[in-house]
């Protein structure tokens, strides 16, 4: 247990050390306040930040992640030749990576909500899921780094797949749906689309934000199915759920990689 | 028994005096000092201690033209019927109470007043038209500064004609639609004012049915179990300073020419179903003027023509402005549209209306002669409001990188979205006199 805190408080102080992720925090911070000076009501604001949050996080989460993994090679292999269990150093490594990139979203967005006094209990509770469902992604994103990492030796043509799995899940996946909504335009869609979304965890995200932010009337029929699954404590808890696994499924692949790994 | 009918013919005598000798103005001043109740010009008693302790029997005992005076007092009788002009005014604290059993107070006489009363407990019925107040075949009738609670219908005119209902409160059960009656239901009426009241929890807050020339002014409908406001088939009417709130199906109008919205509110009409407003073959009318805040629709046309929709703001609604094929002929001016999830949706690929001079929070034009008006030409539906109004489901994909992406491919080449919908003069900065929310 020692040995794993140890992993994961080398890796942050690493991660620290090379700025990137203070960069990261400040971005969000300087958006937000941005956002809150322009946009006005706390609500309105976090709105115009749900994009950058469905879209940022994953892309600087996964290319991030996957050149730590990269670099981190001979880190590795000196430590496995200690009396360190694999799956130790894998959740350390892991662990370490994800909660300084977690730790700068939820602090470069929370404190300019702070400081500038938008925090009714509407704003806080919106804030609360953006923060949850912002550190969800970068979990799954974070297990997606590491399975390409793990699986890909170079390290170009592991970030060449981490950009493409990025641009298929946040882009071309949408292109996928609308595709089918207007091919099977005539028959009731409601549960297909949720399946769809709960089988992409950053429109998981997105549809459980979007949902929250007041939007979901206007959805008409299709928005009262979506907000009475996705909009109860039990669809978030689902969702919430839906990411969980987005994030243990390829990690436990990532960890079986790991294992078999010759070095 | 003779002491009554002595009593009667004393009063008819005293009137026929009355109205030879003293104006009705100094009677009116002189009634609180008169001894006996029943002198002319004097004031009917009811009290639960007096000597007339129904409201029924002061009717019958009241002259024509005069007043009967309810103290304070919980009152139950069976249906309560005016057959005279005569003024029925409440003291605070003066309650008429159905048992939840019947209509309350039935008008059947020109020029009766009903003023400060409580009226309560008609109780449910799905057979008959249970009301608080119901007027029918009258003329001149003014219900004034009541309260009317828990009441299937609250106030129910049917073929009156010159009468105002001001500055009412009207509380309903907050129930579901089908045992609800509405708050102000008038039927086959003309010349109404409907000033002034306050009307919560009815099932339509005002209703007109039939109704000509009639002017709804200052009131305030919320929380209606369907519509805020529902009329049908009432031409040339005048609708101005209301407040349409949180209903469930927001307001729908339907089958009137000639109609004049002016300066009304309709705000937070929110869910599934919900229309701040909807019109369905409305015909040369005036919408101008109003606030559409919050709405999952703000404005719905449907079969509506010729209408004009002049400085309005729409803001913060699920669509701005829906408007279907075969509502043509309508002109769109200095409206201001801003944070609408989308502006405007159609089903049609022509257009048939006309969009001038609007504020568009979206224009991306420029203005290089200064002259407040865009030099480009606005397109305010977006693709991706087409492809939601043929498939409902694509919604999900609201807030999406692809579907800005096509947006933004859309309006630079427009190839789906009607090319014809154009605002010419998009104005570059939104109107000073536009209702702000």
């Amino acid at each position: 247990m020692t040995t794993i805190l140890k992993i994961v408080r080398y890796v942050i102080l690493d991660v620290l050390r090379n700025r990137w992720v203070i960069a990261y925090a400040i971005f969000f911070l300087a958006v937000t306040d941005v956002l809150l000076r322009l946009g006005g009501s706390g609500p309105r604001a976090l709105l115009s930040l749900l994009n950058v949050v469905v879209l940022l996080i994953p892309l600087v989460t996964i290319v991030f992640v996957t050149i730590y993994w990269h670099g981190a090679r001979e880190f590795n292999e000196l430590l496995l030749s200690q009396p360190v269990a694999r799956a130790t150093l894998f959740h350390g490594l892991f662990a370490g990576l994800i909660i300084p990139l977690s730790l700068a979203f939820v602090v470069g967005v929370t404190i300019p909500v702070l400081v500038q006094r938008a925090a009714d209990a509407e704003t806080l509770r919106l804030l609360a899921l953006m923060l949850v469902a912002g550190c969800a992604l970068t979990a799954v994103f974070g297990a997606l780094a590491v399975l390409i990492a793990g699986l890909v030796d170079d390290r170009l043509k592991g970030l060449g797949i981490a950009l493409g799995v990025w641009l298929l899940m946040t882009v071309a996946y949408d292109g996928l749906i609308l595709w089918v909504a207007m091919t099977f335009q005539d028959y009731p869609l409601e549960g297909a689309m949720l399946a769809l979304s709960f089988a992409n965890p950053v429109d998981l995200a997105r549809v459980l934000l979007v949902l929250r932010f007041d939007v979901s009337a206007l959805m008409g029929y299709t928005g009262a199915v979506m907000q009475r699954i996705l909009g109860s404590p039990l669809g978030i808890a689902a969702a919430l759920g839906g990411l969980a696994a987005w994030s243990i499924i390829p990690g436990l692949f990532a960890l079986r990689a790991f294992r078999r790994r010759d070095f | 028994m003779r002491a009554g009918a002595w009593r009667r013919a004393a009063a008819t005598i005293a009137t026929f005096l009355g109205t030879l000798l003293v104006p009705p103005s100094v009677a009116a001043q002189r009634a609180p000092a008169a001894q006996a109740p029943q002198a002319q010009g004097a004031d009917i008693i009811v009290s639960p201690s007096g000597p007339v302790q129904r409201v029924s029997d002061a009717i019958q005992r009241v002259a024509p033209g005069g007043r009967v005076l309810v103290r304070k007092g919980v009152y139950r009788e069976p249906l309560i019927r005016i057959d005279r002009p005569l003024t029925i005014e409440g003291e605070a604290g003066a309650v008429l109470d159905g048992s939840g059993a019947h209509t309350i107070l039935e008008v059947a006489a020109d020029d009766v007043t009903v003023r400060g009363l409580t009226l309560r407990n008609t109780g449910p019925s799905q057979v008959d038209e249970r009301a608080g107040i119901q007027v029918h075949d009258a003329r001149g009738c003014h219900i004034e500064d009541n309260r009317l609670e828990q009441t299937l219908f609250a106030i129910y005119l049917a073929k009156v004609q010159d009468c105002t209902v001001r500055g009412n409160v009207i509380r309903g059960h907050e129930a579901a639609q089908t045992v609800s009656g509405n708050g102000i239901h008038i039927w086959s009426s003309e010349r109404v004012q409907v000033l002034g009241n306050d009307v919560r929890g009815h099932r339509d807050g005002i209703y007109f049915e039939f109704v000509k020339h009639g002017r709804v002014v200052g009131n305030r409908s919320e929380r209606s179990a369907r519509y805020g406001m529902h009329f049908m088939f009432s031409d040339d009417c005048h609708y101005e300073d209301n407040v349409y709130r949180d209903n469930a199906n927001g307001i729908a109008v339907m089958y009137s020419n000639r109609v004049e919205m002016i300066r009304n509110r309709f705000e937070h009409n929110w869910g599934s179903a919900a229309y701040g407003l909807l019109l369905k073959d409305i015909n040369d009318s005036r919408i101008e003027g109003n606030l559409f805040l919050s709405n999952s629709v703000g404005l719905y046309l449907e079969g509506a023509n010729r209408n004009t929709v002049l400085g309005n703001t729409f803001r913060g609604n699920g669509w701005a402005l829906k408007t279907l094929a075969n509502a043509q002929g309508n002109l769109y001016e200095r409206n201001v549209f801003e944070a609408n999830a989308f502006d405007v949706g159609t089903n049609s690929r022509e257009n048939v209306s006309r969009f001038q001079e609007n504020y568009w929070d979206r224009y991306r034009g420029y203005d290089l002669d200064h002259n407040g008006i865009g030099d480009v030409a606005h397109a305010p539906v977006r693709l991706f409001a087409l492809v939601v109004e043929q498939s409902p489901p694509t919604l999900i994909l609201l807030r999406s990188l692809l579907v800005d992406l096509l947006d933004l491919a859309e309006r630079v080449i427009p190839t789906l979205t009607p090319e014809t919908l154009l605002d010419e003069r998009p104005l570059m900065k939104r109107p000073a006199g536009a209702p702000r929310g």
